[in-house]
């Protein structure tokens, strides 16, 4: 568990971090909170030769709720979030979130950004994002530009982002109806066995909108709009409910791991996302 | 001096046993101010890594070092052809096998140790093992005991397959031995005719005792005097000293080994390990210290694993419930070396305990070791030697017995409970129970957790899960365990031909202070608190004014070290007998002072009082001054004591544990909703460190029961070699203990005391587990395996058809 010997670099603009990554391509990374990174690295999994440290570089961090819009900048914590009382109020669902994501020291250190750009199909913020149907905000030697959440995550550690390029925030509306974030793990600190991301909005007994995404069932998040489809425009009956726990069964494929195999992870995911569905429903 | 005090505010005032006084070492590891293998930095040092084979069984074909040597900093890459001329390339195991330190021609287990990089810096070593390039020509794996004693496969080219092994005969090239005891036939005809014969399988999964620290040393010769200091994170110092000396050839006294501070040990840090020998040999090369200390998945996937036993049992009783036999035949996974660390004479260790706490008139008991391609150990974690896998098995049967008699699982126990009047009690396989009150002890249990009430509970679960109205299942776990601690008698119990007796050298000082020295070593368990109550109870000094020291072999006298719940019934009896011998020094030195003779003083707490003048009397401080500035006829100055401890039987603390579960049978989640853990360890010397053991104790339990093994893939990969897949349980998952207790003495230990750092553990594991199976009872469910984590139970479920 001893990294091999990388060059420290810790920039205090992008065009810094810029101008390493153009010149280093492949061999260079950024780090941000270094809490999925550096185990990556001490287990020389990842080799980086050339390491951009974050952490100065000015504008990347900070919460902003502007009328409808919330924006988190990539080098927000993830125990920013969790304490953070206007994105509490304008999306409740990213504080239930956040919570459950590891434990409270990886959570000092664990970034958004770093989350969601990482690429692991076990963290919890890409499900999350693609729920929030949220944008992300890109910087490269091109200029900047924006990726769907839901069109970012290509497989497991392949994402749309460019080797080139940084990941300065993430935005999306505030949320409105009930909302829910249940997820299954084997112990605190733990990824997901199964985890799902839930909004739901309500006009008198019938749901108008739903939105899903599902963690740690395929080798990416999983949004399921089938399964969303499948409430709108019902009462939440129980025909309903089980309509979208099967299109949810339709668009993910989990694999065995020590956690389980597969029919074990499908039967959990069911009943993570009825737990779900029911919650954020009593929340509308 | 303390005139106006009473009796027993001058008892309050030692802090002697029974009183709940703080640990004097949490001020230092509180604020980080402790001193572990890995805080020694030495001038010069040097750091080794290991490079490792990524395969479970394979032939080294070639070694070239060449790339790493050529990496600035590196100053030796060690392989088996470097130690083969010191005849260091293997080494002895605790279990009378030999094991490779470096790979000679093969590998046996993933993670085995293949050559030993030595370089300036911990980087430069780590940079240069991935520089180190290995031929391997890979071999057949065998990672299933039962296969493996079928497989024409030889894993051991080494050893003579015709040749007996260190405990007798082999009965294949896989196989190490056969150990039986008990009667083999009267045992079969008790099952032929019995009413009733309960029969299961019973495994006992693969886990890992998991100290936060992991093993390690710093090995230094000073080639000038030629002395070698050796620092390191050993639970037996003196046993390993002695093996050093055996193996290397250095005499004893020029040996020094020290244990610092160790975080955590739970029967991993009792064996020696390649890295040891590998950085001893490295400073003797290079005349410098050199340092070895394991990564966590190093720790995980190469030190000694503890359990993988497979435990085919039979039981029979009376229509009634009495038990009339059982019958226990256990198929041993030991890995690639038998490195287990039993006493000689035990290589299953006293898994003859497992026919646990009840009277049982006709027992049998077979195991049988195989050699498998996994990492080498079956260490105890957290017991006495294979205690837990005995307490597991019987409770198992036990609850197994019940379903077969269709009987209340406690009433089952209870009448069949070795009543109090049956102590000292024979065993059927052989050990002699110094004590108990088994039946006490169950009631106040049952009673605490209102047993009957539980029950009608959980039949109102059963109804409403069956109408549709819950997913959650209801299981009451039950355990009654008796353990066997405190290895041991000399006469039946040795390491390597080492007596198990353990020892304890006092010297008062001139003040009134102390310090005691100790063979055994704490690592975790608080000796320098409670120790220091046992002699300030024996000696009438405060405990405050007493400071214990362990651990290092220049200074401490011999012993056998700390595992197996050894260290209050050994060398907690040599430290009280060493007490004795101050007082009766002590005793004489008042006499005279108080000019009355020897017999007409009498001790009190703190003093001797001449008998029946209670005023007219002399404080131990005061005895301890007048030892070193009065010339006292017949006596010599100075006020020491050493003694030496063969303990004539071992102890057999035991307890009675309740747990209450409520499981998710969709996803397999537990919530455990209530644990009552009852113990009887006789004396109990400080009841908060008491109860510290027993919440460690049982949350290690909870982890084995409910996650934490050692897998392997076919290929023999470990499959869980890191914290995010071993499960290690936090504050999070760890309910409230409730703890209780009853005190029945040992008889034959000056103090009355059985020891108590692990009977949570072998109580524990069965305990957690009994919640499980019981949860499915009333579903037709008889035994699942352990670990019970999320998926297993969810497919125990499942297989029982509750999913609909
Ligand atoms: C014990 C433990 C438990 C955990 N449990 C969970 C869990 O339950 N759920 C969960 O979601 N996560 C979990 N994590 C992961 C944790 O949340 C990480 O902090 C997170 O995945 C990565 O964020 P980071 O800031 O630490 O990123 P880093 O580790 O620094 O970086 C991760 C990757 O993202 C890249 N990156 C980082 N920032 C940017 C950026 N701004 N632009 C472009 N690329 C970037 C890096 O180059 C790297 O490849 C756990 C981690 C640990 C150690």
């Amino acid at each position: 568990m001893i990294p091999a010997a990388f060059e420290y670099y810790r920039p205090k603009d992008m065009a810094g971090v810029l101008s390493v990554l153009v010149e280093h391509g492949d061999d260079a990374r950024v780090l941000a909170g270094g809490h999925s990174l550096i185990p990556m690295m001490k287990l020389r999994m990842a080799e980086v030769p050339h390491l951009i440290d974050l952490q100065d570089v000015e504008g990347l961090r900070g919460i902003s709720v502007d009328g409808n819009t919330v924006r988190i900048g990539a080098m927000t914590t993830q125990n920013e979030i969790i304490n953070d009382d206007q994105l509490v109020a304008a999306a409740p669902i990213m504080r239930e979130a956040a919570l459950q994501i590891a434990d409270p020291q990886v959570r000092y250190m664990g970034t958004v950004g770093g989350n969601v750009a990482n690429g692991d199909p076990g963290n919890d913020m890409p499900g999350l994002m693609q729920c929030l149907d949220a944008t992300f905000h890109l910087v490269g030697p091109d200029g900047e530009r924006e990726v769907a959440a839901r069109d970012f995550y290509e497989a497991a550690y392949m994402t749309d982002r460019d080797d080139d390029e940084v990941l300065t925030a993430v935005s999306f509306s505030s949320t409105v109806g009930g909302y829910a974030y249940e997820k299954q793990k084997r112990k605190i600190g733990d990824y997901a066995t199964a985890a799902a991301a839930v909004l739901l909005v309500k006009d008198g007994d019938t749901c108008t909108s739903a939105s899903i995404a599902m963690t740690n069932l395929s080798d990416t998040p999983i949004y399921s709009e089938a399964a969303g489809a499948a409430l709108v425009g019902t009462s939440l009956d129980d025909a309903a409910v089980s309509a979208a726990i099967d299109a949810m069964l339709g668009d993910i494929d989990p694999t065995q791991d020590n956690r389980g195999p597969i029919e074990f992870k499908r039967h959990a995911a069911s009943t993570i996302l009825r737990r779900a569905i029911t919650n954020a429903w009593s929340r509308t | 001096m303390n005139k106006e005090l009473s009796r027993e505010e001058r008892t309050d005032a030692l802090g002697g046993m029974g009183c709940k006084r703080k640990r004097v070492e949490d001020a230092r590891f509180t604020q980080g101010k402790g001193n572990y293998v890995d805080d020694i930095k030495l001038p010069g040092m040097l750091h080794g890594d290991f490079v490792r084979s990524p395969y479970a069984h394979a032939r080294v074909v070639s070694i070239n070092t060449d790339a790493a040597m050529a990496l600035d900093g590196v100053i030796a890459v060690l392989t088996a052809a470097d130690l083969a001329p010191l005849g260091l390339h293997w080494m002895p195991t605790l279990a009378g096998d030999k094991q490779m330190v470096l790979a000679d021609g093969k590998v046996l287990f993933q993670g085995q140790e293949v050559a030993f990089v030595v370089a300036k810096d911990r980087y430069i070593a780590a940079d240069a093992v991935e520089l180190v390039e290995v031929e391997y020509e890979e071999l057949p794996v065998l990672t299933d005991p039962f296969a493996a004693l079928e497989s024409d496969v030889v894993l051991r080219e080494d050893l003579d397959p015709t040749a007996d092994g260190a405990h007798g005969p082999r009965k294949h090239h896989n196989h190490i031995f056969t150990w039986e005891v008990g009667e083999k036939d009267a045992t079969e005809q008790v099952l032929d005719e019995a009413d009733v014969v309960a029969e299961e399988m019973v495994y006992y999964h693969r886990t890992h005792p998991c100290p936060l620290e992991t093993c390690g040393c710093v090995a230094s010769m000073d080639k000038v005097n030629g002395k070698l200091t050796l620092h390191g994170t050993f639970q037996a110092p003196h046993a390993i000293r002695t093996v050093v000396s055996l193996i290397s050839g250095i005499e004893e006294h020029n040996i020094r080994v020290i244990s610092p501070d160790i975080g955590g040990g739970f029967g991993n840090k009792v064996g020696a390990y390649p890295g040891y020998v590998c950085s001893v040999v490295a400073s003797i090369v290079t005349g410098v210290p050199v340092k070895w200390v394991e990564d966590r998945m190093e720790n995980l996937m190469t030190t000694a694993f503890a359990r993988d036993y497979w435990m085919k049992g039979k039981i029979s009783a009376t229509k009634e419930g009495k038990i009339t036999g059982l019958w226990c035949h256990t198929t041993a996974d030991h890995g690639g070396f038998d490195a287990c660390a039993d006493p000689t004479k035990f290589p299953a260790g006293f898994m003859n305990i497992c026919t646990g706490s009840y009277d049982i008139p006709t027992a049998y008991l077979a195991v049988d070791g195989v050699y498998t391609n996994k990492a080498p150990g079956g260490v105890s974690y957290r017991c006495s030697f294979r205690v837990t896998e005995a307490a597991y098995f019987i409770e198992r049967m036990i609850e197994v017995l019940a379903i077969e008699l269709n009987m209340d699982a406690a009433e089952l126990r209870r009448i069949n409970f070795i009543r109090k009047d049956q102590f000292p009690y024979q065993s059927a396989l052989g050990w002699e129970y110094d004590s108990g009150d088994y039946h006490t002890a169950w009631d106040k249990a049952l009673k605490a957790v209102d047993y009957d009430g539980l029950r009608a509970e959980q039949a109102q679960r059963v109804e409403d899960f069956k109408a549709g109205k819950t997913r959650k299942l209801m299981g009451i776990g039950l355990t009654h365990f008796t353990e066997i601690v405190g290895a041991g008698p000399v006469k039946n119990c040795d390491i390597l031909g080492l007596g198990m007796f353990d020892s304890c050298e006092i010297r008062i000082h001139p003040t009134g202070s102390a310090i005691a020295r100790l063979g055994t070593i704490s690592q975790g368990q608080g000796h320098a608190t409670t120790f220091a109550q046992i002699l300030a109870t024996e000696i009438g000094l405060p405990a405050d004014s007493i400071t214990i020291e362990e651990g290092d072999t220049d200074t401490a006298p011999y012993g056998l070290g700390t595992y197996g719940s050894r260290s209050t019934p050994v060398a907690g009896a040599a430290t009280a007998m060493a007490g004795r011998k101050i007082r009766a020094k002590a005793q004489m030195i008042a006499a005279y002072l108080l000019e009355v003779h020897d017999d007409d003083v009498e001790f009190d707490v703190d003093r001797f009082v001449v008998k029946g003048a209670p005023e007219k009397f002399k404080t131990m401080k005061e005895i301890a001054f007048a030892a070193y500035n009065q010339a006292i006829p017949g006596i010599e100055p100075g006020l020491e004591a050493v003694s030496y401890y063969d303990p004539p039987n071992m102890t057999y603390p035991f307890g009675a544990y309740i747990c209450v579960m409520d499981i998710d049978v969709d996803t397999g989640e537990t919530d455990i909703r209530r644990f009552y853990a009852l113990d009887d360890c006789g004396t109990r010397i400080n009841p908060m460190i008491i109860e510290g053991q027993v919440h460690g104790g049982l949350t290690e339990a909870l982890a084995v029961a409910l996650g934490q093994e050692i897998a392997y893939d076919d290929m023999g990969n470990v499959k869980t070699g890191t914290l995010m897949d071993f499960f290690l349980p936090t504050a999070w998952e760890v309910p409230n203990y409730e703890t209780d207790h009853t005190v029945t003495p040992s008889p034959h230990h000056p103090i009355g005391a059985k020891g108590v750092g692990e009977s949570p553990h072998v109580g524990g594991v069965p305990c957690f587990s009994n919640a499980v199976n019981d949860a499915f009872r009333a579903f037709g469910l008889r035994h699942t395996h352990m670990p019970h984590d999320h998926w297993r139970i969810w497919k125990t479920a499942n297989d029982l058809g509750l999913h609909g």
